[in-house]
């Protein structure tokens, strides 16, 4: 009994947490429809674990709490995975920004519209060593 | 030897202040007719105003992108400016400018989209041992194999371009670790382009010291190894087709190239 106790209060406190995020609008709509929807299917599982039993068995699973590890598993292996394609198309995106920025910046000097001073230097050091990892 | 062809080196730098002056005055005297573009990778000193007051165009990325990021911002800014040729030079002065005229003359005989200064290839006298060395063998085997011509030095950074390949490295060119080098190659020989060599020597470098240990070489190994796959592999954008040889786009490049050529040729 103690185990679906502590696996139904953290369902719900996740579930809360997203709603809160989103409500303060730290969250993009996008993202928070995966997490909402792994919430709301997990939280009845943590009030009744024995609610999957019959289909765990029939997947060859000893019980469903089992199952219900696997299938969390999965889930935030493929919801790691989207951050990561996530990433690399922004970062994608970020470096055409800053290529544009650089060819704008150049022709506005060689027009003689930008002061050609170096605007940045010190923030360089920390963004670099992600982008060149 | 100005035939016409307008041409661009591009010199990607981080933190070169200090070689950089010599280097561009190099350029200057010995290739009057050409212009330089130093993109400054997001350098912390002031790599962009030495070269600014050293006369040479600049573009300034907002933080560092590595090196293949700088090169597609000095394709971009080529493509842009309409040059007919893009050569790369290191900014730490390893790469002889007296070898330019070398490599623009390659291009211009015509079955040659992108040439490559190499070592190994005759002249100088660089030498390398063990796992690097294996590397680099296994490296010029493969790549020899997938450009059909003999390829000695796979990872010169000293490498002349032309028109169509200029307008093909503006819209695809690989940002991560040896994309610069192996990737783009690759790449370009896979989409139809001819990759050519020719021999050059090489200066020791006036900054900073190659890698060495052992241990080193061997990542360096592995890590080329799974570069060249993922080249093999890897799907290029569809959108590219447009410029590859063989396209009408390809043919009017080649075609402005020939007039400016011949109407310089004819008014000299």
């Amino acid at each position: 009994m103690r185990l679906s106790v502590l696996t139904s209060i953290t369902g719900l406190l996740v579930l809360g947490y997203i709603l809160e995020l989103l409500r303060r609008q730290q969250l993009r709509e996008k993202y928070a429809a995966i997490w909402l929807a792994i919430g709301l299917l997990a939280a009845p599982l943590g009030f009744v674990p024995d609610l999957l039993d019959p289909v765990a068995r029939s997947l060859g699973v000893a019980s469903g709490v089992s199952l219900v590890f696997f299938i969390g598993f999965v889930l935030v292996l493929l919801v790691s995975l989207h951050l990561s394609w996530e990433t690399s198309r922004l970062e994608a995106e970020t470096r055409t920004l800053a290529e544009d920025v650089a060819l704008i910046r150049a022709h506005l000097v060689q027009q003689g519209g930008y002061p050609s001073t170096s605007p940045r230097a010190e923030e360089a050091g920390a963004i670099e060593a992600q982008v060149n990892s | 030897m100005n035939d016409g062809r307008r041409v661009l080196i591009i010199l990607p730098a981080w933190n070169e202040e200090d070689g950089l002056p010599s280097v561009l005055r190099e350029i200057q005297q010995q290739l009057p007719y050409v212009d330089t573009l130093v993109v400054d990778d997001g350098s912390a000193d002031n790599t962009a105003e030495v070269a600014r007051a050293a006369g040479s165009a600049v573009a300034q990325l907002p933080f560092n992108l590595g090196v293949g990021g700088a090169m597609r911002l000095g394709y971009r800014y080529a493509q842009q400016h309409g040059y007919d040729v893009a050569i790369q030079v290191d900014a730490d002065g390893q790469h002889d400018p007296a070898y330019v005229p070398a490599l623009l003359e390659r291009l211009a005989v015509g079955d040659a989209d992108l040439v490559i200064g190499a070592r190994f290839a005759g002249d100088g006298d660089y030498t390398v041992r063990g796992p690097r060395k294996w590397a680099m063998s296994l490296l010029s085997v493969v790549l020899s194999r997938i450009t059909r011509t003999k390829l000695t030095d796979t990872t010169s950074g000293f490498r002349a371009c032309n028109r169509p390949l200029i307008e093909f490295f503006a819209r695809w060119y690989p940002v991560e670790y040896l994309g610069d080098t192996i990737e783009s190659m690759v790449g370009a020989a896979r989409s139809g382009f001819t990759v050519r060599q020719i021999p050059v020597a090489m200066r020791e470098r006036t900054t900073g010291r190659p890698s060495a240990s052992p241990f080193r070489a061997m990542v360096y190994l592995t890590r080329a190894g799974l570069v060249l796959l993922l080249a093999m592999i890897r799907r290029m954008p569809g959108e590219l087709k447009a410029f590859t040889p063989g396209t009408p786009a390809y043919a009017a490049f080649q075609q402005r190239t020939a007039e400016l050529v011949a109407r310089e040729l004819t008014r000299a």
